[in-house]
């Protein structure tokens, strides 16, 4: 059986190499000095996904993302390693959301996509580290949704066998399509970039790209429908205004800090209660515990 | 990420070589494949940038499965049961990264799945893989045998075999025998033709690189009685029609992950390739100088890694109190291992797109007669790339080879422990100044560019290029070191006796080399000042080589022969 896959994927600052300038004065990201990548586990949810479709001949594979509109460099990418097409949601309209509003925003753009057998997603973001979204979509849509998947297979009779990766041990579960999968880090590597598919659609743009190239290539893009990337937008997926970006988005943040941690060297206690007690005092006092 | 493409910068230098707008002009012809297949390029800039893009790949694999795979194909190597041999595990995953990405047949044409890519950019890939494990750069590399098939195959054999080896199937070319190592004209493997017109192939192969391969080209003895290099053919042996059993595979020093097999042959069904009597004669030596240009890339990549580990090693460890480059007698060495990394690369890259250039024109001779002028250029390229693929072959894996012990003996006593890479490196580089023709033949393939003077008109036409002022006076001693050159091979052909040639064709071709190189660099160093270092350190060390040899050869008494030759 071929399948209609949907691969769900962010474009995130690189979080993993962190340096003294990452983070502003205010406590937010400093995203011009991290570059923009592939959510890693984004990414291994791709590599399940192009296993389907390898066991799944005729399947085909989408991938959608959120953000925005630079964000088709995550569409791009997908595309370079196997993925059919692709569609950026973008609006400033959903911007700022939660993870209550980008599960709504991104479960209307799946309404919207409408025929669907799998959708597959990273566990979590390395930006926000939330596990949410994913799980949320699946709610929104009311299908069964497995987590932490290491290995997603479909069988003939339109079930997937998902080997979850637990923190103590290793479960394997069946379900039925279509189903929500969320893959975690464990899973494999994505596979690298086709050489033939990235001189293919190294062209490939959404239209706010098309927009700055010179007419020439416009005109080149437009004759080729494989290297039009969507872009759809709030109302386009029929969205809600209430229920998208600020407005849509309960969880406000209090505060952000920037924990500096300052003692450079270990100290010695002696095993007497006095001495215990006396740090545990400091500690609570310096807000590192309670 | 980590990417053996991009944070190397000298790449990109000799893939913006102005030689390379020729190259990609002949290869794409007006780019009329954008007609027909959705990943052509549609003009010069668009082509380069594919070639880039897709060597960010290479770098990419390279350096995130391939390198990290190194170490643990090097203790698993391959293995040999039930007469198959099998690659170590990691060996594996790295072809199947390679095939994932499409890095197979690259060079081949778009019609039989390839990506058309010329030599120089294929080449560099090469270059790329050998730094992450240079025995691995064998079975990727062996891709390049299917230019051999192109080239002498059938349309009907090319239509059956390179689309295979574009989906990733491996090549193997099936040459030497116990009795027949450099000396093929000795090949005994029996080609038998029955009734029906078919070939069945009975014997034995030995010192098989990748011999349990898909896709084999054979060297065999088809006319019987016969017994030099003219009754030879060449053969296709598909593996999926069995015939062929890998008796052992050789327990070697290094390049461990490549299984180097013996095979027997019994019944084989395979077809001919070409004319028959023409296996060694053209075809074999067509493949041969393919897989030297491969061997000479496989140096450098090797060079590379050996440099790098130096390098790295002697910034981090200590000792008197401070990092051991440092200290003079180590900080020279690292220089010297550039220098001649740099410089054999250069002469690589120059080699690969004379290689281009004149299979460019070749091909195009395969579909219109090619004009006057046309068919002169593809003779001189072909010259050049003769006389340019011996040297970069035999001194660009002795530079190798003595890159990989200077980058042992900079980590001292831990170098000598299997705990560090350099070993690995030092056991791997040894292959490359034996294999695809020794050293020594090398200089018997390149000597007679010395005596006609191929060598020394390129000389000249590298010294026609003006300079910028502050390289002047480097271009000034390179002219002075050209007459100790010229100097030393007329003193030689003034001899005028074949042994004392052959006694000293070596030195000879090393002061070619020595000055190719040299001017190579200067011309980089022109285009980038980044090249001047590796260009001053280069041309003092060639400067006492090319003096050192000077003084041998005329001080040398030809009646002192008999010493060195009778034993």
């Amino acid at each position: 059986m071929s399948l209609n896959i949907i691969v769900l994927a962010k474009q995130v600052p690189d979080t993993r190499n962190v340096g003294k300038d990452a983070m502003k004065e205010d406590g937010t990201i400093n995203r011009a000095v991290l570059p923009a990548i592939f959510n890693p586990e984004d990414l291994n949810a791709l590599e399940q996904a192009l296993r389907l479709k390898d066991a799944h001949p005729g399947s085909t594979i989408t991938v959608l993302t959120m953000g925005l509109p630079k964000s088709a460099e995550v569409i791009r990418e997908a595309i370079f390693r196997g993925a059919d097409c692709g569609i950026v949601l973008t609006d400033r309209a959903l911007g700022g959301a939660d993870t209550l509003a980008t599960s709504y925003s991104l479960s209307q753009a799946i309404r919207k996509i409408g025929n669907y057998d799998i959708i597959l997603g990273g566990r979590q973001a390395i930006d926000g580290d939330t596990a949410q979204v994913v799980p949320q979509i699946a709610e929104k849509l009311n299908i069964p949704q497995v987590t932490y998947a290491e290995d997603v297979v479909v069988n003939e009779e339109g079930k997937v066998t998902v080997r979850r990766r637990l923190e103590h041990g290793i479960e394997t579960v069946v379900a039925p399509l279509p189903c929500v999968v969320t893959v975690t880090g464990s899973a494999p590597d994505c596979r690298p970039r086709n050489a033939k598919r990235l001189m293919k659609y190294k062209y490939a743009v959404s239209p706010s790209e098309k927009a700055k190239l010179a007419e020439d290539m416009q005109a080149f893009v437009d004759a080729r429908a494989h290297l039009q990337i969507q872009e759809w937008g709030a109302a386009f997926v029929e969205a809600d205004p209430a229920q998208i970006g600020f407005p849509g988005s309960p969880t406000k943040v209090k505060n952000v800090e920037s924990v500096v941690f300052v003692a450079k060297d270990a100290r010695r206690l002696d095993d007497n209660d006095a001495q215990i007690e006396e740090l545990i005092k400091e500690l609570i006092v310096n807000h590192t515990i309670g | 990420m980590a990417n053996f493409f991009t944070d190397n910068p000298d790449l990109l230098h000799h893939l913006n070589h102005p030689m390379m707008r020729k190259i990609v002009e002949l290869k794409e012809r007006n780019f009329a494949d954008a007609e027909q297949f959705d990943y052509a390029p549609l003009n010069f800039e668009d082509a380069m940038d594919n070639y880039t893009r897709v060597l960010e790949v290479v770098g990419d694999i390279c350096a995130n499965i391939i390198a990290e795979n190194a170490e643990s194909v090097d203790h698993e190597g391959a293995s040999c049961s039930d007469g198959r041999a099998h690659y170590a595990s990691a060996t594996v995953e790295n072809l199947k990264a390679c095939r994932q990405a499409g890095l197979m047949g690259m060079a081949m044409p778009r019609r039989f799945g390839g990506l058309n890519f010329p030599i120089t950019p294929y080449i560099m890939a090469a270059d790329i893989v050998s730094r992450a494990d240079t025995g691995f750069e064998n079975l990727w590399g062996l891709q390049d045998c299917a230019e051999t098939l192109y080239e002498f195959g059938n349309e009907d054999q090319r239509a059956r075999f390179i689309p295979r080896v574009c989906e990733g199937e491996t090549m193997s070319m099936d040459l030497t025998e116990p009795d027949a190592g450099s000396d093929l004209q000795s090949v005994m493997l029996r080609a038998t033709q029955k009734e029906d017109g078919t070939w069945v192939l009975n014997g034995v192969k030995r010192f098989i690189t990748n011999g349990d391969s898909d896709i084999h080209l054979v060297l065999a003895r088809s006319e019987e009685g016969t017994k030099d290099g003219r009754g030879l053919s060449m053969f296709i042996y598909d593996k999926r029609n069995g015939g062929v059993t890998v008796r052992r595979i050789e327990n070697k020093m290094g390049i461990k992950g490549s299984p180097t097999c013996e095979l027997v042959y019994k019944n084989a069904p395979a077809e001919l390739c070409g004319s028959r009597r023409m296996g060694l004669i053209k075809y074999v030596m067509a493949l041969m100088n393919g897989a030297r240009l491969g061997i000479a890339a496989q140096s450098v990549g090797c060079s590379e890694i050996a440099y790098r580990e130096a390098l790295a090693y002697a910034k981090d460890r200590r000792q008197f109190g401070k990092a051991i480059i440092e200290f003079p007698a180590v900080a020279e060495m690292i220089a010297v291992i550039k220098a001649k990394l740099d410089a054999s690369r250069s002469l690589l890259y120059e080699c690969a797109r004379y290689v281009d250039l004149y299979k460019a024109l070749e091909d195009i001779a395969r579909e219109r007669t090619l004009t006057p002028e046309e068919r002169k250029e593809c003779k001189q390229y072909n010259r050049l790339a003769d006389a340019l693929t011996p040297m970069a072959k035999g001194l660009g894996s002795e530079y190798c080879n003595q890159n990989a012990y200077d980058c042992i003996q900079i980590h001292g006593g831990s170098g000598f422990m299997k705990d560090y890479a350099c070993e690995r490196l030092y056991r791997d580089a040894r292959i490359t100044s034996i294999y695809e023709g020794t050293t020594q033949l090398q200089v018997v393939a390149a000597i007679r560019h010395v005596t006609t003077g191929t060598y020394k008109a390129l000389i000249d036409s590298y010294a026609a290029n003006e300079v910028r002022p502050e390289l002047q006076a480097i271009k000034d001693r390179l002219a002075a070191l050209t007459e100790k050159y010229v100097a030393a091979v007329e003193h030689v052909n003034a001899v005028n006796d074949p042994t004392f040639l052959d006694f000293m064709a070596r030195r000879l071709v090393e002061m070619a080399g020595n000055l190719v190189m040299s001017y190579l660099l200067l011309l980089d160093a022109n285009r980038d000042a980044a090249f001047e270092k590796s260009l001053n350190v280069y041309v003092n060390l060639a400067a006492s080589e090319i003096t050192r040899h000077a003084e041998f050869i005329h001080t040398f008494d030809p009646a002192q022969l008999p010493t060195y030759l009778q034993h």
